[in-house]
């Protein structure tokens, strides 16, 4: 006997009900995405956490123990913090300004275009430039000697701000893109009221509008930020990789396809990513201190 | 438009104008070094070199042997499009149509490859993917550039499949028409700038990638990327104009891509994805 449901009805079958709550064939559908991804990015994650808790020898955490007792290995954070943060503090305050004047442009698009450049090209090729362009003999020593502000030419390359002009190279544009995707995303007509009830430009950033952006801001520093911490490629071909610019990307990569010790590698990918974490963590605590709502001037 | 006259203010556009226009400086600046190293017979310590020549594009055509190089490029490559096309559109299809329980946690999922660095999950996956025994050939590094592809095709798409009426699949499905021609005469011409959009960026993604592909390929399956890169790194064992002849010929591959893309989206698109989408 079928089960008949109290109103008398019987109860609708298996699949009528699932496509009731949006599961159907078209549903199924994700599936061949899902489980790539699953197989591919969440399976590896997983694997690699196992793998850097189950070293060759020695207890459970002796991976973790080695990274943390070797300064050689340990220095790396400090080494790639005294990167990433200047940097990205850098092009996220200096992409704010500008992007604020570029919203009003008509012709944005020459612009953004020829900052889309550096992204695309990638790290490896503004490597090769840089090396050319900042070396003893490159453009960039040469102009300054033409304008008198140095007399010998200075050494850019093979050291810490090699890779810090790749990073700004890189990474400005980036943080600038982005920010301009938010600035432009502010209703223009809530700074004509500003302007109207009397503001000063100071007035109509500081209380307008950076409360408004205090969200794109936090995760543009974000994702600049996770870039600048796992570079990797012109901190070792513009810096100098056994010393200061000797950054945890280039330990992990050592470990793992260097030494071939897997397991330690994937410690030090987790730390790295642990690392990142506790970071945009922090910026997005400090960015739920401020205003969250719309940033439209109009009606929903 | 709102314009401040007062000097304080002429000041302050004139200072962000002059940073803009020193940053283009340098970076046109770093892309010509290249380009003009490239095609120089000797360039020490003068602004210009002593002489042009393109026989440095030959040498390093010959001494990196580009050609196998190109053509493995271009397998691993359009692979890639290929099946995060084929994966990517339909789950974005059904994201876009459908809510059921789980959506979110899904998206998120999809999320996480283009947040995190390719670094930072590339270690494990490549160790994972030698022990399954594609690692160093062409599928350990279609499978890795896989990774980033699908969900970026799913993320791009989204939105262009849901300013799709889905009225006009149901008024096709009233008049008969089977999941099959819905799905061919129907949606792809709709979806077609879409989808060419999505594919674009994510050969140039892939062209780009340096970091999964130089930790998966082995000397047969390198891109063009990593071999630059092997270039630079061992630079001195070849001259340096033959490696940036070799920068050069990766500049042109990209960029012919990129030109091609951004006849269908925005500069700004390529960084902020679909987040910004505009209220309807």
């Amino acid at each position: 006997m079928a089960v008949v449901a109290a109103g008398g009805l019987p109860r609708p079958s298996l699949r009528k009900r699932l496509a009731a709550r949006g599961i159907d064939g078209t549903t199924l559908l994700v599936l061949p995405g899902v489980i790539l991804t699953l197989v591919l990015f969440i399976y590896p994650c997983i694997y690699g956490v196992v793998d850097s808790l189950s070293p060759a020898k020695g207890p459970w955490y002796a991976n973790y123990k080695i990274f943390f007792t070797d300064p050689f290995q340990y220095k790396t954070i400090a080494a790639t913090l005294w990167l990433s943060i200047p940097v990205t503090i850098i092009n996220v305050v200096v992409a704010i300004p500008i992007a604020f004047r570029v919203r009003l442009m008509r012709r944005q698009r020459l612009l953004t275009t020829i900052l889309v450049l550096p992204i695309t090209l990638g790290t490896v090729l503004v490597a090769d430039g840089l090396l050319n362009f900042l070396g003893p003999r490159g453009w960039f020593n040469k102009t300054l000697m033409l304008f008198d502000l140095i007399e010998h030419p200075i050494r850019l390359t093979n050291n810490y701000w090699g890779v810090f002009a790749s990073l700004v190279i890189t990474g400005f544009p980036f943080a600038f893109l982005l920010t301009l995707s938010y600035v432009s995303g502010i209703d223009p007509a809530i700074e004509q009221a500003a302007a109207t009830l009397g503001a000063k430009a100071r007035q109509r950033f500081f209380k307008v509008f950076l409360p408004l952006l205090v969200p794109g801001l936090a995760i543009t520093f974000c994702l600049a930020f996770v870039q600048a911490f796992s570079v990797f490629p012109s901190a070792v071909l513009l810096g100098a990789p056994s010393g200061p610019t000797r950054v945890i990307a280039i330990a992990a990569y050592q470990a793992a396809f260097e030494q071939y010790n897997h397991s330690l590698g994937a410690a030090i990918a987790i730390i790295m990513g642990l690392a990142q974490l506790l970071v945009v963590v922090v910026i997005l605590g400090l960015r739920s201190l401020f205003y969250r709502g719309p940033a439209g001037g109009t009606k929903g | 438009m709102i314009r401040d006259t007062g000097i304080g203010s002429k000041l302050w556009r004139f200072a962000i104008w002059a940073v803009v226009v020193l940053f283009v400086l340098n970076l046109i600046g770093v892309i010509a070094a290249v380009v003009v190293d490239s095609l120089a017979t000797r360039w020490l310590g003068t602004w210009l070199p002593a002489g042009w020549t393109t026989r440095w594009y030959f040498q390093a055509w010959r001494e990196f042997q580009l050609t196998p190089v190109l053509i493995v490029t271009f397998e691993i490559v359009f692979t890639v499009v290929v099946i995060s096309g084929l994966v990517g559109v339909t789950s974005a299809y059904a994201l876009a149509r459908r809510d059921f329980p789980g959506k979110r946690l899904i998206i998120l999922i999809f999320l996480l490859p283009l947040l995190v660095p390719p670094l930072t999950y590339g270690i494990p996956m490549a160790t994972l993917l030698y022990q399954a025994g594609v690692g160093g050939r062409f599928w350990g590094v279609v499978l890795a550039n896989l990774v980033p592809a699908i969900p970026f095709v799913i993320l791009v798409m989204i939105p262009f499949i849901e300013q799709i009426d889905p009225r006009i699949e149901q008024a096709a499905r009233v008049f008969g028409a089977s999941t099959t021609s819905v799905f061919i005469r129907i949606l792809m011409p709709l979806l077609l700038p879409g989808m060419l959009a999505a594919l674009l960026l994510v050969l140039v993604r892939t062209l780009a990638m340096f970091e999964l592909t130089f930790l998966t390929a082995g000397p047969t399956s390198q891109t063009l990327v990593v071999s630059l890169y092997y270039a630079v790194f061992a630079s001195g064992v070849r001259a340096a104009q033959s490696i940036d002849a070799m920068a050069v010929v990766y500049m042109i591959t990209t960029l012919v891509w990129l030109v091609l893309a951004l006849q269908f989206v925005n500069p700004t698109q390529i960084v902020a994805r679909a987040k910004q989408q505009a209220p309807q």
